[in-house]
């Protein structure tokens, strides 16, 4: 297994040397173009890189769909588009932002239904609460009474 | 009690995806093109300049698409595969040359022997990223109405040969 | 013969670790004094036992033994003797060790700092602490032994991967595996407290310094993580939401909840059934972390290489820790009383609150990190969850606890009065607006986002204020103190967490400002040419060859010249071929400063001999490591506080600050 992870990383990694005489430098063109390839290629993920998105990868695949990207909006494809494009090719596993459809419901909104839920369940157990006396502050106990003492100072 | 059991189960079933999660491999990343047809391109054909490999070249057959590229070292690996399948006349091979040139290509395989019914030259790459290649050596299986259905990325094993590769060409022809 | 002497006292560790559970949980049957004493040595025996075995692999390391394995697959004669040492936790087999090595200390320091606890309880928690080691000395003998021969020996190693070779990188995996294991100590108070049925608010007051001391070893490790990638993986980025980071964040966030929910539990008595669950989530989170960068069920940018041995292993482990832990949780919590009863609005409400989401937020990036898998595993696709994901989830989760912790402190516990609150944070909130909108024009372009994240950060900063300066008003009045020793006399806890805060705050502005201002430019550079980047001239002046002692390279210098035409700053942004692992790497220069870094890194080589250079301004960009290390030092003051260190001193003290 060893073996076959290092063949496996030697070969992502020939395929990033693969990448240095394709180069394209895009000095030429304006501050705000180069943003919104930037900010495009920062969605999507490099696929031969363990987990990097295209705008920091200095990967060949990288390098070519960042220029694919910038090739794509200077024909003024939007970034509609110019995302369908690469899940067409490569599939949903390019989005790093994961569109959102019924297998990714839970994905999108688990968190605020477990918020919601959470909230709910506090609020109604208070409200049971509210009812009986205080459980288990026994005044007997000596370190309740210590903190009782220390009250003043623990509103610290 | 029932309540406070809540978490252990939020654990088991945490744990029962976990251990599926082992034996998957999360590198591996299917192709959306499989089960859709090939995309168009025409591209010059190695060796012979002047004629032109296209979509539609082997419409009617059933064929092997084998991206490859003389930089590329797992596709060494490949390579007595590849010659072995050609020598078997089971299937045609048609070969990509990917990001590569005319020059060492055809010195690549004049070194290692050509297993390639034809070589379309892809200079620039932009119809290996229309059929969404990122890792060389890759290879697809079409069928003969042009429709993608087998693909795989990284070099080929003769047990992915023997029992993926050829028993769908066989039911395809 | 070294490594057999590390691999035979690892063996040795693990038998004491064996005897010492089974003696301390025999020990808590039959009650025995005898028994119980036991392991107060024993810690000392296997961190001893660890220790030798941990120095064995280093010297391996430092003396170039290629006939062992984890030496020849991660060292290199030609290797800087500092990195050979750090090679010795460098590879997944060193870093178990470096694990066991930790967990060993902490069990020692247990040992050594609980004087004033019951023997009994002390017992338990060293056997819960040594039952964790068995498992981790079980999967280092048995899967992965770092100190496996190599026969016939390598002439040479392989070298360290060359991201490694950084300073960061020597001193990040020690700090970050001191705050995992860390809560090992918390996880074994809970499981002790379980056991004895010893809930109570001494409980908590024991387990605050330990998991506070574990907490703030994680901070310090997650921000030199961060730093590192940031000037190590060459284009400037600091938090990339993967996998490896997730699973330390995860135990950051459940301990930063827990740190809250202890101080309610030791104050009022209340959340004991949550303080105790949130103590075995915390740890647990800390294992998982453990899996996930070690079996290979995700990809990540700094995963081990990996092996579904593992895998299986750690998950088998897991679901017996994990498992058993989570069964006694659901078997005891109901026989734990409520504790206290607050209002809603007290300073409990806020607490709970801040735990909510805090819980919320880690439950959501363990949803992200898993979801991939979960998905994959159903059958229904692969999909990637990144950035835009967390970042979606995260910030709308963390803007209200940020809120509330401006409003937490200044709260009453039981039962605080609105009007009272309004009165006092009216013009800390008044001030906090006014410069969030403000400051944002001043530096140069307005956006919500700046402005919210300002907003939160002035909040955090004034309320602070606000309420110390009430602390001291409070209690000069009707004394006749200085204001000098007022101050004296305020806890150092109360410090602690006003810095802790602050450092919140730090970090908020540095995310801010460098988010919504930073500037970058690719450009195509040959020597003699120059960029001009916000008012800054970087101009390429040479490029060099470079040798070092395991690579080759090209070395840039650039200067950087402010707008006035002075000479800020020459960087030497670098581009190294590491020779063995024939891997390329780029190390970016940086010049830092308190307001904004510089940041260049070389790109790709064209064929024309010219460069593509990345360039970037990023303001305020060290405040976010800076708070880090902020929020690290308020949890050193906390536990620094006196209550800590002697009960019978403090009791006494109390009384006269409540006099």
């Amino acid at each position: 297994m060893t073996k076959k992870f290092f063949l496996s990383t030697a070969w992502l990694f020939f395929l990033s040397l693969s990448s240095i005489s394709n180069a394209q430098p895009s000095s030429d063109l304006s501050a705000d173009f180069q943003e919104k390839v930037k900010s495009i290629s920062a969605e999507l993920r490099c696929l031969v890189c363990q987990n990097q998105t295209i705008a920091d990868s200095n990967a060949s695949l990288a390098i070519d769909l960042r220029n694919q990207v910038s090739r794509m909006l200077r024909q003024g494809k939007s970034e509609q588009e110019i995302k369908r494009y690469m899940v067409e090719r490569y599939g949903d596993f390019v989005l790093y932002d994961p569109p959102v459809k019924w297998q990714t419901w839970a994905l999108w909104f688990g968190p605020f239904l477990l918020l919601v839920l959470a909230i709910a369940f506090l609020v109604s157990s208070q409200l049971k609460r509210r009812a009986e006396p205080d459980s288990d502050f026994n005044p007997a106990n000596r370190e309740d009474l210590r903190a009782l003492l220390r009250g003043d100072k623990d509103q610290l | 009690m029932r309540k406070y059991l809540l978490p252990l189960a939020v654990f088991v079933l945490v744990a029962i995806f976990l251990w599926r999660g082992l034996f998957l491999n999360p590198q591996e990343v299917p192709s959306p093109l499989i089960g859709k047809s090939i995309p168009e391109f025409s591209l010059p054909k190695l060796q012979k300049e002047n004629s032109v490999v296209t979509s539609e070249t082997f419409l009617g057959k059933v064929w092997v698409l084998n991206v490859f590229a003389s930089w590329c070292t797992p596709c060494l690996d490949e390579h007595p595969m590849l010659m072995e399948l050609a020598s078997q006349n089971r299937v045609m091979i048609v070969g990509l040359n990917y990001k590569d040139g005319f020059q060492s290509a055809a010195d690549w395989l004049g070194k290692h022997g050509n297993p390639y019914s034809a070589v379309a030259v892809d200079i620039d790459g932009l119809v290996g990223m229309d059929f969404g290649v990122y890792g060389v050596p890759e290879t697809f299986l079409i069928d003969k109405s042009g429709v993608i259905r087998y693909k795989k990325i990284g070099p080929l094993s003769s047990t992915e040969i023997q029992d993926e590769l050829l028993p769908l060409v066989e039911s395809l022809q | 013969m070294i490594p057999e002497i590390g691999h035979f006292s690892i063996i040795l560790a693990l038998w004491v670790s064996v005897a010492q559970t089974l003696i301390c949980f025999g020990g808590a049957v039959r009650s025995s004094p005898r028994l119980i004493a036991f392991p107060r040595y024993s810690s000392y025996v296997i961190f001893l036992l660890t220790l030798a075995g941990f120095c064995c692999l280093a010297t391996s390391f430092l003396v170039d033994d290629f006939s062992v394995l984890n030496v020849a697959s991660n060292s290199n004669s030609q290797l800087p003797w500092p990195y050979k040492l750090a090679a010795s936790w460098g590879s997944h087999e060193g870093s178990l060790l470096l694990w066991v090595l930790m967990l060993s200390g902490w069990m020692s320091a247990v040992s050594l700092f609980s004087k004033q606890m019951p023997d009994e309880m002390r017992s338990l928690i060293l056997g819960v602490m040594s039952a964790i080691a068995i498992g981790f000395y079980l999967f280092m003998l048995l899967t992965s032994n770092p100190f496996d021969r190599l026969l016939p020996p390598a002439v040479d190693g392989r070298d360290l991967n060359p991201l490694l070779q950084d300073p960061g990188m020597v001193i990040h995996p020690p700090m970050l595996y001191m705050g995992y294991v860390g809560f090992s100590v918390v996880f074994a108070f809970a499981i002790g407290a379980l056991i004895s049925g010893k809930l109570d608010s001494t409980w908590a007051r024991w387990s605050r310094p330990w998991t506070t001391a574990a907490w703030c070893f994680l901070t310090v490790g997650i921000a030199l993580g961060s730093w590192w990638a940031y000037y190590e993986l060459g284009w400037g980025g600091w938090w990339f939401w993967d996998p490896v980071e997730n699973a330390s964040f995860m135990p950051w966030l459940c301990g930063t909840a827990l740190i809250h929910s202890l101080s309610v539990t030791e104050k009022r008595g209340s959340f004991k059934i949550w303080t105790v669950l949130l103590s075995i989530i915390t740890f647990s989170l800390s294992l998982l972390g453990t899996f996930l960068v070690r079996s290979g069920v995700l990809t990540s940018v700094h995963a081990f290489a990996t092996d579904p041995e593992r895998g299986v292993f750690i998950l088998g482990f897991l679901i017996v820790v994990i498992g058993a832990s989570l069964l006694l949780f659901a078997w005891r919590a109901p026989k734990v009383g409520l504790g206290g009863n607050f209002n809603f609005i007290s300073r409990e409400s806020a607490l709970l609150a801040n735990n909510v989401l805090l819980v919320v937020a880690a439950a959501s990036v363990l949803l992200g990190t898993l979801y991939p898998l979960f998905l994959d595993a159903m059958g229904l696709g692969k999909i990637s969850v990144g950035p835009p994901y967390f970042d979606a989830i995260f910030f709308p989760l963390m803007a209200p606890a940020m809120f509330l912790m401006g409003i937490g402190p200044v709260l009453r516990w039981k039962n605080a009065k609105t009007l009272e609150l309004a009165t006092k944070l009216k013009w800390a909130f008044a001030i906090s607006l006014v410069s969030a909108i403000i400051v944002p024009i001043l530096m140069g372009g307005w956006s919500v986002f700046v402005s919210i994240g300002l907003l939160l950060g002035f909040w955090i900063v004034v309320s602070g204020l606000v309420n110390l300066l009430e602390q001291i008003r409070r209690i000069r009045m009707g004394s006749e103190r200085t204001i000098f020793q007022v101050i004296n006399s305020l806890p150092r806890s109360y410090y602690g967490m006003l810095v802790a805060h602050f450092g919140v705050a730090v970090f908020i502005f540095g995310v801010t400002l460098v988010k919504g201002y930073e500037e970058e430019r690719d450009v195509k550079l040959a020597v003699g040419g120059s960029v001009e980047l916000s008012g800054y001239r970087f101009s390429l002046a040479s490029l060099d060859d470079l040798i070092g002692p395991n690579y080759n390279g090209i070395k840039g210098t650039v200067f950087v010249h402010g707008a006035d035409g002075k000479l800020v700053s020459t960087l030497y942004p670098e581009k190294r071929f590491y020779h063995v692992q024939s891997m390329p790497m780029t190390e970016a220069a940086i010049d830092t400063g308190f307001f904004r870094d510089l940041y260049v890194s070389l790109g790709e080589a064209l064929e024309d001999g010219s460069w593509v250079v990345r360039v970037y301004l990023k303001p305020f960009v060290d405040w976010i490591w800076g708070g880090a290390f902020l929020m690290a030092l308020g949890g050193l003051l906390a536990i620094s506080d006196k209550k800590y260190r002697s009960k019978r001193r403090s009791v006494p003290n109390q009384a006269t600050v409540s006099s």
